[in-house]
């Protein structure tokens, strides 16, 4: 039987543009081959500049959300300030490492704006275990990140604007979850600049 | 379980009851590496790497993966090396036999539908081998045959296969197919659009890309460009590591 | 019946490990499901003692499976001014390990106010790792300079250590130990100690489809340490098509586009912490 982790399957990828992230999911909520849904959110904003991109089985999916939205809730009312993207992002860590022996079947990409100046990229994706891997360009999670992999390696650019940046993305997950059952079924990319966040919905193959 | 059994309150096995045992041999060994070929209008492009690998290790950094058949038709073979070597001492053997009997070489069609008959031919010991097929047809349009192990095998524009497939497939889908892309031009029935600057290109690059991030592909890359006047190899560089 | 110990332990702050999931990830595995691929480093690490101090190296793949997904990361972990180790296995182990050692190592030199010792770093981490039974499957190799000088050990995950002129560790092990064997040398001085660890993390970024990317490399000695991150980049990517890939804009269909402005909290960190503010909760 398959992991897992390809029990409801999902694909999203985060980018780095100059002053600017951009982060997109496909839509599709499936149980193994049978698709059950295609509106399905699997990017969550927590605070202002912070977006946690949640792959893997569909319930640990939302148990995290909530506690991910519970804690960063609980410190802007101790701290009186947001989170910052990098603490937010060890935050995921510490708590799936918790579970190390009982996991969460839940591999986290945190993207949001961030440094001195609030407005310098910041990128991380996480095995289920809460191992970081931090990047400058791309990072992708879910059931086809291989084909994601192939895809970011040819088409990213550093420094792109948010336009620019949005269009690579989009690119990037439509061709990349063309070949994959378990992803697809509509796209949404949300694009973060210092202004505020865009959000599009793609049209993408339905089968 | 059948349905007259009583209920089993444990899973552990009945004692003294042992289950049939089966000793298995197992030949073949996966040896890595990625073959594609791209179709033009005009010209043919057939690349592969050289690395060959087993599990962790490298084994060479300099088995060619590609065969010149004739003079304007190469085929690109990924799988067990073992499998890759006999199917391509076999085939050369068949082509100077044919050339011999009917006074030409084989024509790229005839090739493909041989190659099938040769794959199919093993249906219950397979070759284990991943053959793309690339030549010149009688118009004049490059083209590509894809396989499977067993001898399926369809004309498409763009094929890869081998370790590297998952990474480089949805580039050429995206690039030469065109998909998603609502402002591009469609491809030409049987080739794609692009000229052999810009193919080449893109197949360069789809190497290098799944380069770095498949451990299976690299050392160096292959690139055969076939046109009616025959074919040309070029070598480039890949990471080593 | 006592509630679920997790909100206690949060509202206490005890930490350790949770267990909640454990029973139903165990019934998952019964039914068949496959265990889910995690964050490795295939990794080559080594470590050698030279005439004053120890090198430290490390090549910078992190894998999952066969695909590569992090080129370049740090295997060198902090531990002290003058203790680091180097981490290979399962990734969050490594990583999760070294730092709560680090941060018990913190506490200890705190309290006593006497610069760690290595040999109190290699207890820890072995203590922990036996406790566990090797589930916490970390590999390390650990080198520091302490008042008795330089030591280096590796600590295997089952918590067996070893205390040697020159360590290995990682899938990669024996394309450096190789190098180790024909090139080792007593009392060496420190560019030949860095070259001899350069050149065992080379065999195995090269010959260990496991390991690869740039070499890591850091000297301890009694002066404190010098983190050579990546001294040598050999597999930088050599070919990119020239101009990109660029996608005009309106290439892919957009259904709906929507534009959210930044709520930028009207906090001001000045006022809010004004004792008036704080009675609010």
């Amino acid at each position: 039987m398959s992991s897992i982790m390809q029990y409801n399957g999902a694909a999203i990828i985060a980018m780095a543009g100059k002053d600017c992230i951009a982060i997109a999911s496909d839509k599709r909520y499936g149980i193994r081959n049978q698709t059950m849904g295609c509106q399905m959110k699997k990017i969550f904003q927590v605070g202002d500049k912070t977006f946690v991109g949640l792959t893997g089985l569909a319930t640990d999916m939302q148990t995290l959300d909530q506690k991910f939205r519970f804690r960063s809730n609980m410190y802007r009312l101790r701290e009186e300030r947001e989170m910052s993207t990098e603490a937010f992002a060890n935050m995921v860590t510490s708590l799936l490492y918790e579970h190390r022996f009982g996991p969460y079947f839940c591999e986290p990409i945190v993207a949001g704006l961030g440094g001195e100046d609030g407005k310098s990229p910041f990128l991380c994706g996480m095995d289920l275990l809460g191992a970081q891997v931090r990047t400058e360009d791309f990072m992708v999670g879910g059931d086809c990140t291989e084909a994601l992999y192939g895809l970011c390696e040819s088409m990213y650019r550093p420094d792109l604007g948010p336009d620019e940046l949005f269009e690579v993305i989009a690119q990037c997950l439509l061709s990349g979850v063309d070949r994959d059952c378990l992803a697809g079924w509509g796209c949404v990319v949300h694009v973060l600049t210092p202004e505020g966040v865009t959000t599009r919905d793609l049209k993408g193959r339905m089968d | 379980m059948s349905c007259t059994e009583p209920l089993r309150l444990s899973a552990a096995p009945k004692a003294g009851v042992r289950g049939p045992h089966e000793r298995r041999f197992n030949p073949y060994d996966h040896n890595g590496g990625t073959v594609l070929a791209v179709a033009g209008t005009n010209f043919a492009i057939v690349a592969g790497d050289t690395r060959m690998s087993s599990g962790f290790n490298i084994l060479s950094r300099n088995q060619s993966k590609l065969l010149q058949l004739t003079a304007t038709t190469v085929l690109a073979t990924g799988g067990f090396r073992g499998d890759v070597s006999t199917l391509q001492k076999l085939l050369k053997a068949k082509l100077v036999e044919y050339e011999h009997k009917h006074g030409e070489p084989m024509k790229v069609h005839a090739i493909a539908q041989m190659l099938a008959n040769t794959l199919y031919g093993r249906r219950f010991f397979p070759y284990y081998t991943w053959n793309i097929l690339s030549g010149m047809d009688e118009n004049g349009v490059g083209c590509v045959y894809s396989y499977d192990p067993v001898g399926n095998y369809e004309r498409v524009r763009v094929n890869v296969t081998g370790s590297g497939e998952p990474l480089i497939q949805p580039l050429l889908d995206n690039q030469f197919e065109r998909q998603h892309q609502q402002l591009a031009s469609k491809p030409p029935p049987l080739s794609v659009g692009q000229d052999l600057a810009e193919a080449t290109a893109i197949v360069k690059d789809a190497f290098y890309s799944a380069g770095e991030r498949d451990i299976y592909t690299g050392d160096t890359m292959e690139v055969c460009v076939i046109t009616k006047d025959g074919v040309k190899l070029e070598s480039f560089e890949l990471n080593v590591d | 019946m006592l509630p679920s110990s997790a909100p206690l332990h949060e509202a206490l702050g005890l930490g350790g490990f949770n267990f909640d999931n454990t029973r139903r990830n165990q019934v998952l595995g019964a039914q068949g499901v496959a265990a889910p691929r995690v964050k490795k480093t295939g990794t080559t690490i080594v470590g050698v003692v030279y005439k004053d101090g120890v090198v430290l190296g490390a090549d910078t793949r992190a894998t999952e499976g066969e695909t590569v997904c992090d080129k370049n990361c740090e295997k060198i972990h902090y531990i002290a001014d003058n203790i680091w180790c180097c981490g290979a296995g399962t990734s969050a182990d490594t990583e999760a390990t070294t730092q709560l050692v680090s941060s018990q190592i913190e506490l200890h030199r705190l309290a006593t106010g006497k610069a760690p010792r290595t040999i109190t770093a290699l207890t820890m981490l072995k203590r922990k790792l036996f406790q566990y039974q090797g589930n916490i499957s970390a590999a390390l190799v650990l080198g520091g300079f302490d008042c008795n000088g330089p030591s280096l050990y590796t600590v295997y995950p089952h918590g067996s250590t070893d205390s040697l002129p020159y360590v290995t560790m990682g899938s990669g092990s024996l394309a450096a130990m190789a190098v180790f064997e024909a090139e080792y040398k007593d009392a060496m001085s420190v560019e030949e100690a860095k070259a001899l660890v350069q050149a065992a993390i080379m065999s195995g970024i090269n010959n260990d489809l496991g390991s690869g990317g740039s070499v890591d490399m850091l000297v301890i000695n009694k002066d404190g340490n010098t983190v050579l991150r990546n001294v040598v980049r050999p597999n930088e990517r050599k070919f990119r098509k020239a101009g990109g890939y660029s996608f005009p804009k309106g290439t892919a269909k957009v259904l709906t586009q929507t534009f959210t402005p930044l709520s930028s909290l009207p906090i001001d960190v000045t006022t809010t912490r004004s004792p008036a503010a704080m009675e609010v909760g």
